[in-house]
């Protein structure tokens, strides 16, 4: 059978994630030391499994409402009151969902009419680009620079604005770059969306990894942005709950409202399980991630200073748990600089080109591995560095 | 706490090197705080935490419940520590509760244990009663898991 036309030209069209492809050369070894990976190297804290596992001897299986069960949508709403300071209803503005991604793709799917742009910023993570395209969207690439330690200058944003804008999509702390917002170019973007009458989404799914004694501040608290954000967060980084899949969407109720419809046919709720370990994490709060927090902070200034020792120039990231080390001065592309790497070192890093164009001439490493394992791999990557560059 | 105490805590097996990296302060920082800790008494000692099962250790240990009588001058403190004093003690806590130091000492087996208590600890001038109690396995130890973690495993590269 033919199968090029029966399957849809946007997903015919949609390339691969390129994480993927690496993927699949490490796969299967055994002896890599991996910063190749986007999550904590701790389970998830005890206290939220063993609060699960109390919840399925008591036999909690079951479907939840829609929007997510009540308790865990009335500890979002006092969380995210505390951290973005910014109120929500857990009745009407708070949808529970299949981690960010699913938020992120009913959002865009709740406003976007087929040809209607939207700002984003790359490099980014790998499911902006194909979740708008998925939603009939266009998508608007506003490039980061590493000279604005990969910040969105709002002066790019404007320029990619034109009147079939409808969306400005915000990651920040960024994965791969670790980069964050300076507050005054958060507010000139923020002004930008309320002059454009605008939508923002803003993806803070690493809004609790900050570092150097940072205090995150999100779009949404500017003045006129409540009304026209969706703030997008979950449970996945800094409570190391990856693989639960649990995050959430706030927003005005007739936004809400509109990507209920999509969840509630397509995903019916998020798992029960899940959910419980959501209203565990969150009773714990801080304490369930804040020692994490200090150790991330701790190896991010061992593994920068490393990089930057070997003569791999790199910025020193305010957030999440990732550096992003420009590689050009090897004379390879991000994509020889981690095959080769791995094949001789056995360090797996991600090539920057995986997260789009933007990121050639940058690898990503992911410092969330016990400290031992980051020197030894920088160790590695240093004889990598010292024999490319004898040749 | 201080944060290289803090540390060396978790890890006292790492470099001065890499602990100043870490911090972001000069190694000689590092390495001049390490000293004067451990002068000034704030670093008692360094040691291993072993899985003694696996390491074949047969000796045994003991939690022994003492209540001495305390003394008008300084309390518990000069028992308390005239007990610690000996090698078969291995930790020494005051403690609330219904007794009043909890004693850990090793033996090389339970008669050992036995005759530390009988002729040692309890015929010391103060000490009202005693209660043994022995381990029987280590599940968890200053903080470290035995026979690890467990098996959680993460995908080598990810997104």
């Amino acid at each position: 059978m033919e199968y090029d036309n029966k399957i849809s030209n946007i997903i015919r069209d949609l390339p691969r994630s390129g994480i993927r492809d690496f993927f699949e050369l490490v796969i299967g070894r055994t002896d890599v030391i991996s910063l190749g990976v986007g999550e904590p190297d701790k389970p998830t804290p005890w206290p939220i499994r063993e609060a699960v596992i109390r919840s399925l001897e008591k036999g909690q299986t079951s479907y939840t409402s829609n929007l997510g069960l009540e308790a865990l949508r009335i500890g979002i709403s006092e969380y995210v009151t505390k951290h973005f300071r910014t109120t929500y209803d857990p009745k009407t503005e708070i949808l529970v969902t299949v981690g960010v991604s699913e938020a992120l793709d009913i959002a865009f799917r709740a406003v976007l009419n087929p040809g209607d742009e939207v700002i984003y910023h790359e490099p980014c993570y790998v499911s902006y680009s194909p979740s708008i395209k998925m939603a009939y969207g266009v998508p608007v690439v506003v490039q980061t620079r590493e000279e604005n330690e990969f910040a969105l200058m709002a002066e790019d944003v404007e320029k990619a604005i034109t009147p079939r804008t409808k969306v400005i999509a915000l990651n920040f702390p960024t994965n791969p770059t670790g980069g964050i917002m300076p507050h005054e170019e958060l507010a000139k973007i923020a002004a930008l969306a309320v002059k454009h009458d605008l939508l923002v989404f803003t993806d803070e799914i690493y809004s609790e990894l900050l570092y150097d004694g940072r205090q995150h501040k999100s779009i949404v608290e500017f003045p006129g942005m409540r009304e026209r954000t969706i703030l997008l967060h979950g449970f996945s980084k800094a409570f190391a709950m990856t693989g639960w899949r649990l995050g959430y969407a706030c927003a005005p109720a007739p936004l809400r409202e509109a990507m209920m419809k999509i969840h509630q046919y397509c995903m019916l709720c998020a798992p029960i399980m899940s959910q419980m370990a959501g209203i565990e994490a969150l009773k714990m709060g801080e304490a369930a991630y804040e020692d994490m927090r200090q150790s991330y902070e701790q190896r991010r200034n061992l593994i920068v200073s490393r990089l930057n020792g070997m003569g791999l120039h790199c910025f020193n990231p305010g957030g999440a748990f990732y550096v992003f080390p420009e590689i050009r001065s090897t004379g390879l592309t991000s994509k020889e600089f981690a095959i080769q790497l791995l094949e001789k070192k056995s360090v797996a890093v991600v090539p920057g080109s995986a997260f789009s164009s933007a990121g050639e001439g940058f690898v990503r490493c992911c410092y969330a591995t016990a400290p031992e394992l980051i020197a030894k791999a920088m160790d590695l990557m240093e004889e990598f560095v010292n024999e490319v560059r004898a040749k | 706490m201080d944060p290289l105490i803090e540390l060396l805590r978790n890890n006292s097996n790492r470099s001065p090197k890499e602990i100043a990296l870490a911090l972001g302060v000069a190694e000689s920082e590092i390495t001049a705080r390490i000293a004067a800790a451990e002068a000034d008494g704030t670093i008692l000692g360094y040691s291993a935490v072993v899985d003694r099962l696996k390491a074949g250790d047969r000796r045994v240990t003991a939690l022994i419940e003492v209540r001495i009588s305390p003394e008008r001058d300084g309390g518990f403190d000069r028992l308390a520590r005239r007990i610690s004093k000996f090698d078969q003690v291995r930790d020494c806590f005051l403690m609330s509760g219904g007794y009043d130091l909890a004693v850990i000492v090793e033996g090389k087996d339970l008669l050992d244990v036995a005759t530390f208590v009988s002729e040692k600890l309890s015929t010391l001038g103060g000490v009202l009663s005693t209660a043994t109690r022995f381990e029987l396995k280590a599940y968890k130890e200053n903080g470290f898991l035995a026979n690890g973690g467990g098996d959680e495993e993460r995908l080598p590269v990810a997104p």
